[in-house]
């Protein structure tokens, strides 16, 4: 009578993900049973489609982008680790985490990598700086038909502008944390509701 | 053989012939009551358990996140909080992305729509197989309650009730055809639906069904159309067991025609053709030709247009909102415990999913009538529809959603998409546009 989840989830792998993500036990098994209620095909992966499948996040504008941070680079297919990995951005950042030793390796689930993720969302073709057009092609998605390419384009020069230090007309990781006056990362957390945590 | 003939007699005798007439002997009720007292018992021993070990099963009515549930307008306008207002040339921001990365990842993990189309989770387990998802070994005594249920579910309860629907369903052929054979009489009308309630209480016992029925003042009546929400083909059971309806839907081949022939023999039902479902005109036509009928039965109807796992109510289809009728509204919610009532048609089909059925524990339900409703001044269709569809989930204790049902094979439409990216030009354009109209 063992549970049906764990017995394809090893004890060996959860402690691996736990110590990687920082996710606890129950969190784990129960984002596994959703990565598999995901999986149709039923071959311990998700696809693209599987995703899209998913009503709330296909009629999201950023939803493809969103998706395609789940994936390594040029890969189809998305696993357990690494679709938890990705998970573990928005985990929430705990009072306990903030006094750890500086030196050890910086969590998923930080501040900087919370910033990173979006910044990567712009930034497609990953030269560490988001340009006009990485820009522009964002802005699109999230106005879809209704501003002109003119105005679009005014929108991304005035923000080039206001948060370009060096003068290299791009956006580069410092000016995009600085630019994006983000005080409260509290909102780009996904708070988990689980009695034992 | 001699067997089988007792076996038969005894059934006949026993369950068949008081469910026909609508009483009871008491063998179900004992049998309900122990189920109860087990079920309970089992429910005591996994919490018990789980506290000892310091696991606490979180209830999934709850979803998995914590929502902020804040409209777009609201959280973006927290995001650009801490930054100067740009004077001229759109109110954008590069944080502003981050509303829509976290709406996203919180549907990645928990969404409202895909939970629907499988079967609910339980909180607590219920001895049955099926529903082994994350439970563990407890102890000796539940697991030997849990082999015992095994052997009496499918070594007692399934072949008789196999043997009940197969005997309600052939006197449903028969009995609806031999009274088709009768000229219009009164007498007809009361024999048509003497046959067809019997037929339909003898397949509820098949299924080991407990219904209770609520406010039976505002059952639907002749010339209306009763609509409710639908979690399996069984629904249709709950329902006819205690008044006649006319069923709609496609004319089908197989044991299903065949029994689709025999009751229209006996009174009107609306079957289509594959072809004629298309015409949207046809079929509002035809249906309101059958209400205007007065001596024709309430049309029975289920707006969804496909089987909801029962802890939500979805889109419903305008089309029978638009025949002008009273609208009869029902709500039926069944209990989980003893018996998934969901019929996943990706995952089974029929036959097994009446086996699953046949080796549950029991069919229990609440069937709530609803006052009846009508099309008010200024509302249209969409509106009507929405209004009885939250009063129905209200009834239920179901989430009204306003999702459609046909997303379990369908893709999302596109305008939903452009919807938000509507609202959300407006943030960015809004501005602009007001400071130029100085």
């Amino acid at each position: 009578m063992g549970s049906r989840a764990s017995r394809l989830l090893r004890e060996e792998e959860i402690e691996e993900i736990k110590k990687e993500t920082g996710f606890s036990h129950s969190q784990i098994t129960r984002l596994y049973s959703r990565f598999t209620s995901l999986d149709k095909g039923e071959n311990g992966t998700l696809s693209r489609e599987d995703f899209q499948r998913i009503p709330e996040l296909a009629i999201n504008p950023l939803g493809d982008r969103i998706i395609n941070a789940f994936f390594p680079e040029g890969e189809d297919q998305v696993n357990f680790r690494g679709f938890m990995r990705t998970l573990a951005h928005f985990r929430p950042i705990e009072d306990n985490e903030k006094n750890k030793n500086p030196s050890a390796t910086e969590p998923l689930n930080s501040r900087t990598n919370k910033l990173l993720f979006a910044f990567r969302l712009y930034d497609l073709d990953r030269d560490d700086k988001i340009s006009r057009d990485e820009l522009l092609q964002v802005l699109r998605m999230m106005v879809g038909v209704n501003i002109s390419d003119e105005q679009l384009g005014s929108i991304a020069d005035r923000t080039i502008q206001e948060a370009d230090t060096n003068g290299d007309s791009c956006i580069s990781f410092n000016e995009f944390i600085k630019a994006s006056f983000v005080v409260n990362i509290h909102i780009c957390t996904v708070v988990l509701v689980l009695v034992n945590i | 053989m001699n067997f089988v003939l007792i076996w038969l007699y005894l059934i006949i005798l026993l369950i068949m012939i008081p469910s026909m007439f609508g009483f009871s002997l008491g063998i179900s009720e004992i049998y309900m009551t122990i189920l109860v007292k087990t079920l309970e018992w089992a429910t005591l021993n996994i919490q018990k358990a789980n506290s000892d070990e310091g696991t606490l099963k979180p209830s999934s009515s709850n979803g998995l996140i914590q929502r902020e549930n804040g409209s777009m307008e609201k959280e973006l306008e927290e995001l650009r909080r801490s930054r100067p207002k740009p004077p001229v040339g759109g109110d954008f921001t590069l944080s502003d992305c981050f509303y829509f990365i976290r709406q996203g990842i919180e549907s990645i993990v928990d969404d409202q729509v895909t939970q629907r189309f499988t079967s609910e989770e339980l909180v607590s387990w219920n001895l049955l197989t099926r529903t082994n998802n994350d439970f563990q070994y407890i102890s000796l005594k539940l697991t030997l309650v849990y082999g015992l249920g095994i052997i009496v579910r499918y070594c007692i309860l399934a072949p008789l009730r196999i043997t009940l629907t197969v005997i309600g369903v052939s006197w449903l052929v028969i009995g609806t055809s031999a009274v088709g054979l009768l000229p219009n009489w009164r007498i007809k009308f009361w024999l048509s639906e003497l046959v067809h309630v019997m037929c339909y209480r003898i397949c509820a016992r098949g299924l080991s069904a407990t219904i209770r029925y609520h406010n039976r003042e505002n059952k639907p009546k002749k010339g209306g159309i009763c609509v409710a929400n639908h979690t399996s083909p069984i629904d249709i059971v709950i329902l006819c067991t205690d008044g006649c309806y006319a069923m709609v839907g496609q004319v089908h081949g197989g044991l299903m025609g065949i029994i689709q022939r025999a009751m229209v023999r006996s009174c009107p039902h609306v079957w289509f053709e594959r072809s004629e479902m298309k015409d949207r005109h046809l079929v509002t036509k035809r249906l309101k030709d059958h209400v205007n009928d007065k001596k024709k039965l309430p049309i029975l109807i289920f707006p969804e247009g496909t089987c909801i796992n029962n802890t939500s109510v979805m889109m419903f289809k305008k089309g029978s909102f638009e025949i002008g009728t009273t609208i009869y509204p029902v709500a039926i919610k069944y209990d989980p415990k003893f018996g998934d009532a969901f019929w996943n048609s990706s995952k089974h089909s029929m036959v097994s999913y009446l086996l699953r059925m046949m080796t549950s524990w029991a069919l229990v339900c609440n069937v709530w009538y609803l006052p009846a409703m009508h099309q008010q001044e200024g509302e249209d269709a969409v509106q009507f529809a929405n209004r009885v569809k939250s009063a129905i989930a209200h009834q239920g204790g179901l989430v009204d959603l306003q999702w459609d049902g046909g997303l379990k094979r369908a893709k999302v439409k596109e305008t939903f998409k452009e919807q938000q990216q509507k609202k959300y030009s407006n943030m960015v354009v809004r501005d602009d546009s007001s400071s130029n109209s100085d």
